[in-house]
């Protein structure tokens, strides 16, 4: 399909320099070249000009792959099961792209992205607990990368075949809501599939990333609090499946129950899925690789059930409605600056400071003078 | 914002288990407003390109207590070359002084020892990115 070479390398051709264009290094990055794809997440990153041309570029190539999200909270052992189910998928042929979202600091920007070292296994290290291959989780792909790469030592096999990368949420305002879909918009432009994202279930924009994916997967663990917890609303609730890890440890059943239990209420209260869909409770010990398998069916039993009710391009209009919404958030607020720095604002500004203004008739003095703007 | 934010990579190289420094050196980093993607332990060249390419490090930090850093400096840098990454590759730990020239001679950009103070740390990055920018345009 998009005639990627399965060790990334793309040796014979000019690898794009530091000076490229944002068209040269998608060209590079859809022909496998994974530096170019790791330039061209930075300018997503950034935002701006060359982020635009990016999300103009994948567009048209995009839309195949199934995007999968995963949360929950700290510690619970997403990174860990990330790299489990990529090892797996990676050894069943697939080519699946994670996108690791940790926080930034809010006081000085930076961040210590430590994903990574959690998803460092090898995929002969974790075979399907059903003793065979996993045929693997969507079938868009008609590729089959060789697996020898998988084999190679040294923990690098499978980011020859996945590609990882790590996003710090930084501190502008919704900047996450931007970033996030049009890097999984690119990662699936240039061919891998699946596209996981991975968050902290902590803050609404990062709930809202992991709801908007095709499968959303919420990973808890024992001694995190009683069925009381289970039936807060807000990260559970959008869960398609649900992942119980450290099930080695004391009270993973009890989880389990709390959740069944919880299921069963919503069943009673009527807010169960189209078509009678629950959503599954997998148990896992993503340490040992236990039931990554078992995560990876019930990912693709929920895909194929989206399928089955014409509810995965549902999501897909619902995902694109949202991210219209945050792009045109956003030039609005980047207006809002430009009105609020300009003489006209700072009068209105001025006014509102002396008290001579109230907030209300300020704002919506200056709601018009933007909207009057003919841009 | 105007700055881009630096992204660094930081692994131990091999099998040297003394991950202490590394971590403050996380830290710091942190502090000093950088995205650090931190490997940790036992990083092979292989794996550390991988990261670099994936994650667009601007610099690669590599700890190591171990004397092993002639060698496995060395090693990193003619992967680096192979790989076609400008990165520039700074090294951190126990590096006796007679060492250093042989350092700069693979292309190390920068050497910290154990007495190098926070702000030395965060700016020896920001020398090194910068420097590799201007030789690497």
């Amino acid at each position: 399909m998009t005639g990627i070479s399965t060790d990334g390398a793309t040796t014979d051709q000019a690898v794009p320099g530091r000076s490229a264009t944002v068209e040269e290094l998608y060209q590079a990055a859809r022909s496998g070249h994974r530096r170019s794809l790791g330039r061209l997440l930075t300018h997503v990153e950034r935002g701006g000009p060359q982020a635009e041309t990016v999300s103009e570029l994948a567009h048209p190539d995009s839309g195949s792959a199934h995007i999968l999200g995963i949360t929950g909270p700290p510690g619970a052992g997403k990174s860990t099961l990330v790299g489990q189910l990529v090892a797996n998928l990676a050894a069943s042929g697939r080519r699946p792209a994670v996108l690791a979202v940790d926080p930034s600091s809010p006081l000085t920007g930076g961040a210590i992205l430590g994903d990574r070292i959690r998803m460092d296994v090898l995929p002969s290290a974790s075979p399907p607990s059903n003793g065979r291959p996993q045929a693997g989780l969507g079938s868009a792909s008609g590729e089959t990368p060789r697996s020898s790469h998988a084999g190679e030592p040294g923990g690098v096999d499978q980011t020859s075949v996945a590609f990882i990368r790590s996003m710090a949420t930084r501190g502008h305002s919704g900047g996450l809501a931007l970033a996030v879909p049009l890097a999984v918009r690119l990662f699936d432009a240039v061919g891998y599939d699946p596209v996981i994202i991975e968050t902290v279930g902590v803050g609404q924009v990062e709930v809202d990333v992991v709801g908007a994916a095709d499968t959303a997967l919420v990973v808890v663990t024992p001694g995190m609090g009683d069925a009381v917890q289970a039936n807060k609303a807000g990260l559970l609730e959008v869960a398609d499946v649900f992942v119980v890890n450290k099930a080695d440890r004391p009270g993973a059943n009890d989880v389990r129950r709390d959740l069944d239990l919880m299921l069963d209420l919503s069943h009673m209260t009527g807010q169960e899925a189209v078509g009678g869909y629950r959503p599954p409770i997998v148990m896992s010990a993503a340490i040992d690789g236990t039931g990554a398998v078992d995560v990876l069916a019930a990912a693709q039993a929920h895909l194929d059930y989206l399928d089955e009710t014409d509810q995965r391009s549902m999501r897909r209009r619902q995902r694109i409605i949202t991210e219209v919404r945050a792009r045109l958030e956003q030039r609005l607020s980047q207006h809002t600056d430009l009105l609020l720095d300009s003489e006209a604002g700072r009068a209105v500004i001025t006014s509102a400071e002396a008290g001579e203004t109230p907030p209300t008739i300020a704002s919506a003095a200056l709601l018009d003078a933007l909207l009057g703007r003919d841009h | 914002m105007s700055d881009p934010q630096l992204r660094v990579v930081l692994a131990k190289l091999g099998l040297d288990g003394h991950d202490r420094g590394i971590k403050v050196v996380a830290r710091i980093l942190r502090d000093a407003g950088m995205e650090v993607i931190y490997l940790g332990l036992r990083q092979t060249t292989g794996s550390i390109i991988a990261a670099a390419e994936q994650e667009d490090a601007d610099a690669i930090g590599l700890s190591m207590h171990n004397a092993g850093h002639l060698t496995l400096s060395a090693n990193m840098l003619k992967a680096l070359e192979e790989a076609q990454l400008d990165i520039p590759v700074i090294i951190g730990g126990i590096i006796p002084d007679q060492d250093l020239d042989d350092l700069e001679k693979v292309g190390v950009a920068a050497v910290l020892g154990p007495g190098a103070s926070a702000e030395e740390v965060a700016q020896a990055v920001r020398d090194a990115v910068e420097a590799n920018l201007a030789t690497n345009p």
